[in-house]
């Protein structure tokens, strides 16, 4: 199973599903839904948040927060 | 008629209430939430209508405390906020998630408008929208096309609020979620898949409705180039640092002038209030109690204006979000998350307005953690107190290039950080809450400030801390002042009448002098006085006498009070040059039993970690009760910051004596 947090930056995927947690519904809401196309644009440092694209926006997450987001 | 602002954050809503609105703006409650309730009445209409600007929020359903106060007031056709329509602003250039709310806000059958705001930035982005086939594939919904940054657009917005044309759609986004006051699904599993749904529907109708015309060089490619700089691990650093340091500099440089100015205003118009008024208790209260607690409030403002000033320009130009993205890896072991650095950084400067600053945080266990840690950052009060005790105690020497001196002040600095943190950890495991923590934020695209908003900011903090919080300033500052001018019976005028009085040709110093000791022998002899020399035991293991437990009560008051009341008590006058004066009674201040000098490295030490942990701030106590609208949590924080600082004064005078 491929996750968001495991990408290389400026890897273009879609994701597939996304694991059922008190923050799906908060991803959700925030525009990542299964079907999006998605892509890590930068990170933070030291094992930090990462930003990626969703349609031309940018959103931040933490490592652990990816690690929900399935893709493919 | 009411009228509700509802959008996603960064989506210009603050701009769209603040140019409907103006300055006809006040602040209230939410009941049973620590969420404030903006509200105004609109500009240009004939009868009012009141604009409640509802927190920022993505979906209508809740995962923090503002969403939960939106869902609230949709949920309850009773509820005193019911609108009677509402406005929800759409950020033209991210229609899809802002859509998702707003087709919500749709279904909720309250007559609805789309202020559809950024199409400017849209427009750079090579988006081209068809207004009129979005409405129609809504259902026929109005929207108004505006730029609220520059006002373009306004104007027929007002128009269609005055309009009160019962906007509505002809049938529902998606049927059977919402209806009047009503949330139909409450399984959260349902709740997702309905999302899902809306998304695949807005998905569907963008295609008809969006265009993307070609760009020449992207706006989002050259804003995604500023980031890489700014969240370098190297560069993001510096700069960050570079401009925290420029802040501190321009805080301490312009905050300086109008400080002293406000004291010496109210200084001499105690003055002018003693030698005008006849002589008693009234014109006392006036002069010594009223006036000064008055200035000990209005002294803040220069402080919170300039903070919060450039708080408003960090936010505003969207760099803020880079600077929690690149610092919340450092921040969550602590419970603590990005968005509390700001605050704790603030806090060198001041508590209050850094106490303020913790809004932005929207988990409440970690605004609550910054909150309760924040006090323990040494602010710029504790430094007149920490100058005059090095001065005393801490020898001129040198350790390698460093002067010991320094090196001392500096310990107390990074005291108060380290500190900080390891409570704020311990505060992670007893406060409990059912928010998850999360840092799943947007990182808007980079803005010029909007001057008249940084005005409304300004004023709305400024007005929020001298109405709110000044109340219980006061009315502590005049407490203060009644145990301070009063004692038991008719002590203190037995005490002041042992003094002789000087006759009536001597000097003027000679006058002096003998006021000065009146008012030492008077504060010795007040309820203060009397309280100092009972804490005495409780404070001798720290190695403090009573002269200093009177001080310690007095600066409860604010921290810097404790140089004035030393020179009180050792009846040192201010004509003088009352830091070297101050400095040499305290020195030749001697043990009445021991015979060994009061102030030595030991004693001074442990006072100074005293002041760097004790919560002797009453203003500070005043917004975090502001803050937390809870007894508990002020009470909470006097609690283990005063045990905490004597635990370790005492621990420090034992090590060292």
């Amino acid at each position: 199973m491929l996750t968001l947090d495991t990408l290389k930056t400026n890897q273009s995927v879609t994701i597939k599903a996304l694991t059922q947690n008190g923050l799906t519904s908060k991803l959700m809401d925030m525009g990542m839904y299964p079907g999006k196309s998605v892509q890590i644009v930068f990170r933070a440092p030291f094992g930090g948040p990462i930003a990626v694209d969703l349609d031309g926006y940018t959103l931040s997450l933490r490592i652990d927060e990816a690690s929900l987001v399935e893709v493919e | 008629m009411k009228i509700a602002l509802v959008g996603n954050p960064n989506s210009g809503k603050t701009s769209v209430f603040n140019q409907l609105t103006g300055l006809n703006q006040k602040i209230g409650n939410f009941p049973g939430v620590t969420v404030d309730k903006k509200s105004g009445t609109l500009k240009r209409a004939q009868t009012p209508h009141e604009i409640i600007d509802l927190p920022g929020i993505y979906s209508l359903y809740p995962k923090t405390q503002d969403e939960q106060v939106v869902y609230d007031i949709l949920g309850n056709l009773q509820h005193a906020d019911y609108p009677d329509r509402i406005v929800v602003v759409v950020d033209a250039s991210n229609l899809e998630r802002n859509l998702l709310l707003f087709t919500q806000v749709l279904d909720m059958g309250v007559p609805v408008t789309m202020a559809l705001n950024m199409t400017d930035i849209a427009d750079k982005k090579g988006l081209v929208i068809d207004t009129e086939k979005l409405s129609e594939l809504l259902g026929g919904v109005k929207i108004v096309p505006i730029v609220a940054r520059t006002g373009t657009g306004i104007n027929e917005l007002v128009d269609e609020i005055i309009s009160h044309k019962p906007n509505q759609a002809s049938q529902p986004f998606l049927g059977g979620e919402f209806d009047k006051g009503q949330f139909l699904i409450s399984d959260n599993i349902e709740q997702k898949t309905r999302v899902e749904k809306r998304y695949r529907k807005i998905t569907q109708i963008l295609k008809f409705v969006v265009k993307q015309k070609p760009v020449r060089k992207s706006i989002i490619n050259r804003h995604r180039a500023v980031d890489r700089v700014l969240t370098h691990p190297v560069f993001g650093y510096l700069i960050f640092l570079g401009i925290l340091l420029m802040i501190f500099q321009a805080i301490y440089a312009w905050a300086e002038w109008p400080m002293d100015l406000i004291d010496t205003l109210f200084l001499s118009m105690s003055k002018w209030v003693k030698n005008t008024l006849p002589a008693g208790l009234l014109t006392n209260l006036i002069a010594e109690g009223i006036v000064p607690g008055l200035g000990g409030v209005v002294i803040f403002i220069p402080q919170i204006t300039l903070l919060f000033g450039f708080i408003f320009i960090l936010e505003e130009t969207g760099y803020m979000s880079r600077v929690v993205f690149i610092l919340d890896r450092f921040m969550r072991p602590f419970g603590l998350n990005g968005r509390s650095v700001v605050p704790l950084i603030s806090g060198v400067a001041c508590a209050i307005p850094a106490i303020m600053a913790t809004r932005t945080i929207d988990n409440w266990k970690e605004r609550l953690i910054t909150i309760m840690v924040t006090p323990l950052m040494s602010c710029s009060a504790r430094l007149p107190v920490y100058t005059l005790l090095i001065a005393l105690v801490v020898p001129d020497t040198f350790i390698g290039p460093f002067n010991l001196k320094g090196l001392v002040l500096l310990g107390l600095y990074l005291i108060g950080l380290v500190a900080a943190l390891l409570i704020a950890l311990i505060f992670k495991f007893f406060i409990k809450t059912k928010e998850k923590s999360f840092l799943v934020m947007e990182l808007p695209l980079y803005k010029m400030p909007r001057w008249n908003n940084l005005v409304i900011t300004l004023w709305e903090k400024v007005r929020l801390f001298v109405f709110d919080a000044g109340k219980v300033i006061f009315s502590i500052s005049i407490i203060l002042w009644v145990l301070a001018s009063f004692g038991p019976g008719d002590r203190m005028e037995q005490a002041v009448a042992a003094i002789p009085e000087p006759t009536a040709e001597v000097s003027q110093e000679a006058q002096e002098e003998f006021e000065q000791k009146v008012a030492s022998v008077s504060l010795a002899n007040s309820y203060i006085g009397i309280l100092g020399h009972a804490i005495e035991p409780a404070i001798r293991p720290l190695g403090y006498n009573w002269q200093i437990g009177i001080a310690l009560i007095t600066s409860f008051a604010a921290r810097e009070v404790f140089v004035g009341s030393m020179a009180t008590i050792y009846s040192v006058g201010e004509n003088f040059d009352t830091e070297r004066t101050l400095l040499e009674r305290m020195r030749s201040e001697k043990n009445s039993l021991t015979g060994q000098p009061v102030y030595t490295l030991a004693s001074g030490l442990s006072l100074m970690i005293f002041y760097a942990f004790a919560m002797q701030c009453m203003s500070t106590l005043a917004i975090v009760l502001r803050e937390t609208k809870n007894w508990k949590y002020p009470l909470i924080q006097l609690v283990y910051m005063t045990g905490l600082a004597y635990v370790a004064a005492l621990i420090t005078y034992q090590l060292l004596k």
